[in-house]
């Protein structure tokens, strides 16, 4: 008996082992905040510092004295009751000596909030807009002038994130923290964030840089940043904002001045290649590979990989009248470019993904119209007026 | 103690379902809240393990993100609303009239009333879950223009939410007439129990909050339907209009949520400890002070949301305020214990261990009021870590604790008590496994309300959902010591507990259905201090 209780208990072992080992390849058993990449987050973990051992201290001395009492005062002890019950010297003591601890740390608090107010004097001012579900960015003043592009979770991530896809995350290291388009921001530059919103409250946040903000529909927040270290720094939306909230990464890749400058000259030329997309000409096959790239990238989190949609929520694609019928072709086209109710307006992806993915709609699942939508299709549709 | 002999002929009442559905009787109606609370407790819990199923690994498994974030946004609608708050109504409805000497409410129709409300409220909002565009998924603080999206659901939600706030201002309103019109001649203000004290305070609580959080769900139903846009940019509003309306309610809401357990505590450790409460006056001012303060902290859920800097200041100092009078309250259950002569059964196991746990909250509640640092813990782990440390271990284990204090009283049996141990241990166990691990996975950079996260994290989830596990499964036992309890075991004596005093201890056990129906002669010895 004793031989296999032994044999069960290292079977145990050897089975925690082997199940935790693959975890802590590439997990974390991170305990604490990190220390950033800013002054101003190194300050917000110091004072994060303070205060986490300011509280285990306290504690350590209450529950202490607690726990004396338990292991003391206690009847199977022989310990008998005391008769006192109220003591205004020993009441006040315990008021007046946590109200200093609280002075104490509110005053850093306070130097910190103050110095964390003032974004003034930036050398680049960039704005980030949140919608559902991905981040754009314009950079509005300083080196990069006049960039825009949109920032949306990487392809990978999309892939693997999707239900019972059979596919592992653990295998991928910036699993839903990664983007295709990363902001690049020069080292020990002023960089002012603003944050806005196209539809619902989001939040940007980058935990190396220390700090989260609101985006909020209709309102402008800002903020600042000087990184200090060269480097990729991950972060996420930080506000429930419907379906897609945790697949909204912010990737920042700090680089030196120097490369940023190259950085804005190469992304200049790749988003105007990008404009001009009209002349382009597909075939069927061609069109159907590309549109179902950008209906994953696109449209599938909520009308779902088989079309079918959400039930009261998202409408299938599957058989529907939109996407099926001969007349409403150019509803559809404009369905994409402005979106409709729920549906966000997607008039910024180029005129040959839209016409992509119109043609993929049209044809996927079982719809098969044959119908083939070219480039061009689209840039005359975005002339005529919406109904 | 001789007019009490009279109360056992007069036990007629009606039986079977008028019994229950008319009942004006504040025992029977405590019952009907606390068996609802408790029904609503494994509701909430169930979601609760559908969410932690779902976080065990990385990848998507089980639900699709919309369900996931109504398992979010229902499972804390359910806890607060639908669990801890009826608890704390059930346990205010049984034990204030028999604590202050009084017959039954002030107002027995409309304690009727308050309680059947619940569960047709919860009904309106289950409903939703099985409706197309599925239930409100916006979390349960509603923010716009994201709770504006719902589909269907959603005037359910907003009536629902009307409904439980109806049902809790009439029960405060009963509490406060109560109170304050029948007490026992003699029981002067600073003679009650403080477990009425802190029904007292939490009943102006919810009587100056539940209106503001019917006001701002109001403004969210005609933004959605009739035209107005008091939310919205484009119309002249503002999405943080409503944060500031509904944390205005939100703040003194969780106050509403704590402040009938610091009652409670206050009753089982004096007990327990064979001594009094320790600075009786100083418990009802800082109970006072933090309930006033309550008013003036709620930006501190909207630190991130862009206030000016004088605004941000403001609400750090009165947040980080609020931490003297509560540290006051700990010292004094402190002192309560020291020197006195403790014996250790369940209902004393759960409330020392609400000190420690509510106290463990209270330090990440006090982190979380510094500003310049709540940027990096807003909207992380490290909030649900800090308020289900408070709202479990903390209220739910004192609402644990006073039941198994006060089933004697109401069943006339003693529990038993292995079992009882049994169940804390698990539940103490199982609840620090599930939450103190979700610090560390906010300081890290786990966000709030994701279905699906980055490797990094995936330690601290797995750990933490397998105490969520065994928490789940070990309230099971809870309701199996209730449900035998009930039926029968040790009978139990007036005074259940040898340190037990109190007018509640002064009726038989179980209690009559008709107690102090004329006004008991108040003595030392049934006075607590």
């Amino acid at each position: 008996m004793k031989g296999i209780s032994k044999l069960k208990s290292s079977l145990k072992k050897l089975f925690l082992v082997l199940f935790f080992i693959p975890l802590s390849a590439m997990a974390d058993w991170a305990l604490n905040m990190r220390e950033g990449a800013t002054p101003i987050s190194q300050e917000i973990y110091n004072l994060h510092m303070v205060t986490l051992w300011v509280v285990t201290i306290i504690g350590i001395l209450v529950f202490g004295v607690m726990f004396w009492s338990i292991f003391h005062h206690r009847k199977s002890k022989g310990a008998k009751a005391a008769k006192f019950s109220h003591s205004t010297t020993v009441e006040i003591i315990w008021t007046i000596i946590p109200t200093v601890i609280i002075i104490s740390l509110a005053i850093p608090a306070t130097k910190l909030l103050i110095k964390m107010d003032d974004t003034s004097e930036a050398g680049i001012t960039i704005k980030a807009t949140g919608s559902q579900w991905k981040w754009k960015y314009d950079y509005l003043d300083g080196v990069g002038e006049g960039l825009t592009f949109y920032s949306s979770l990487d392809k990978d991530s999309k892939e693997v994130s999707q239900r019972d896809s059979g596919l592992n995350p653990m295998e991928s290291e910036n699993y839903l923290l990664d983007v295709d388009e990363p902001i690049v921001l020069p080292v020990n530059t002023k960089i002012r964030i603003l944050t806005t919103a196209q539809d619902v409250i989001h939040a940007w946040w980058v935990p190396d840089l220390g700090w989260k903000r609101d985006a909020i529909p209709g309102f402008i927040n800002d903020n600042w940043a000087v990184i200090e270290k060269p480097g990729t720094y991950r972060g996420q939306c930080a506000e429930i904002c419907g379906a897609g909230h945790g697949y909204m990464p912010i990737v920042v890749k700090a680089v030196s001045m120097d490369k940023y400058t190259e950085w804005v000259e190469d992304k200049k030329l790749a988003i105007a290649a990008e404009k001009n997309t009209s002349d382009i000409v597909l075939n069927m096959e061609e069109l159907m590979t590309k549109g179902e790239a950008g209906y994953k990238a696109q449209c599938l989190v909520c009308h779902q990989a088989n079309g079918e949609g959400i039930k009261g929520a998202f409408p299938a694609l599957v058989k529907s009248p939109v996407s099926t019928e001969k007349g409403r072709r150019l509803e559809h086209i404009h369905q994409i470019i402005y979106g409709k109710n729920l549906m966000p307006a997607l008039g910024h992806l180029s005129d040959v993904d839209i016409a992509a993915i119109t043609t993929y709609e049209r044809n996927a699942w079982g719809n098969n119209t044959g119908d083939i939508v070219q480039a061009k299709e689209v840039a005359e549709a975005r002339k005529i007026p919406k109904k | 103690m001789s007019t009490l002999a009279h109360d056992d002929h007069h036990d007629h009442k009606p039986t079977g379902f008028k019994r229950w559905f008319f009942s004006t009787n504040h025992k029977d109606i405590g019952t009907l809240y606390l068996i609802f609370a408790l029904i609503m407790f494994f509701v909430g819990g169930a979601m609760a393990m559908i969410i932690r199923a779902e976080l065990f690994q990385p990848g998507l498994q089980f639900v699709d993100p919309q369900f996931y974030n109504s398992m979010v946004t229902v499972h804390a609608l359910v806890m607060i609303f639908g669990a801890v708050m009826p608890a704390g109504v059930g346990l205010a409805n049984w034990m204030i009239p028999l604590m202050i000497g009084a017959p039954d409410m002030a107002l027995p129709r409309m304690n009727n009333m308050s309680f059947w409300i619940l569960p047709f409220a919860f009904a309106l909002l289950l409903s939703t879950l099985f409706m197309d565009g599925g239930a409100p998924a916006g979390g349960w603080t509603m923010y716009p223009p994201l709770v504006l999206q719902t589909g269907n659901a959603f005037p359910f939600l907003i009536f629902a939410v009307h409904f439980l706030g109806i049902s809790s201002i009439m029960g405060a309103i009963n509490i406060i007439a109560t109170v304050f019109n029948m007490r026992a001649p003699g029981m002067t203000l600073m003679k009650m129990p403080l477990f009425v004290w802190t029904w007292v305070i939490t009943s102006f609580l919810l009587i100056a909050s539940m209106p503001v959080l019917a006001g701002g769900v109001t403004m969210l139903l005609t933004d959605k339907y009739f035209g107005t846009s008091f939310f919205d940019a484009a119309g002249g509003g503002d999405p943080v209009l409503f944060q500031h309306i509904f944390w205005f309610f939100g703040h003194p809401e969780v106050y509403i949520l704590a402040l009938p357990a610091f009652g409670v505590v206050s009753q089982i450790i004096p007990t327990f400890s064979r001594k009094p409460l320790f600075g009786y006056a100083s418990m009802v001012y800082a109970t006072a002070s933090i309930a006033i303060l309550s008013f003036f902290v709620w930006a501190h859920h909207m630190f991130t949301v862009g206030l000016p800097i004088k605004g941000e200041l403001f609400f750090m100092y009165a947040t980080m305020l609020i931490a003297v009078p509560t540290g006051v309250k700990v010292f004094n259950w402190i002192a309560t214990m020291w020197k006195g002569s403790m014996t250790f059964e369940t209902p004393m196991l759960f409330a020392i261990a609400f000190v420690i746990l509510f106290t463990i909250g209270g330090f990440s509640g006090l982190m979380l009021g510094i500003t310049p640092v709540d940027f990096q813990y807003h909207d992380t782990y490290f909030v649900v870590a800090h308020f289900h440390y408070v709202l479990l271990t903390g209220a739910i284990f004192a609402l644990m604790g006073a039941a198994y204090y006060w089933l004697p009283k109401w069943t006339g049996f003693m529990y038993d008590e292995r079992l009882g141990k049994i169940h804390f241990w698990l539940s103490l166990i199982s609840s620090n496994v599930l939450f103190f691990p979700q610090h560390f996975l906010g300081l890290a950079g786990m966000p709030r309300r994701i279905p699906d996260y980055n490797i990094q994290f995936a330690d601290f989830n797995m750990i933490s959902s397998i105490g969520g596990f065994a928490y789940g499964i070990s309230q099971l036992l809870f309701v199996y010591i209730v449900i035998k309890c009930a039926m029968g075991g040790k009978k139990a004596k007036a005074v259940s507990w040898e340190g037990a005093k109190g007018l509640e201890w002064s009726v038989p056990s179980p209690a009559p259905f008709h107690t102090f129906e004329t006004p008991p002669k108040l003595t030392k010895e049934m006075l607590e201090h």
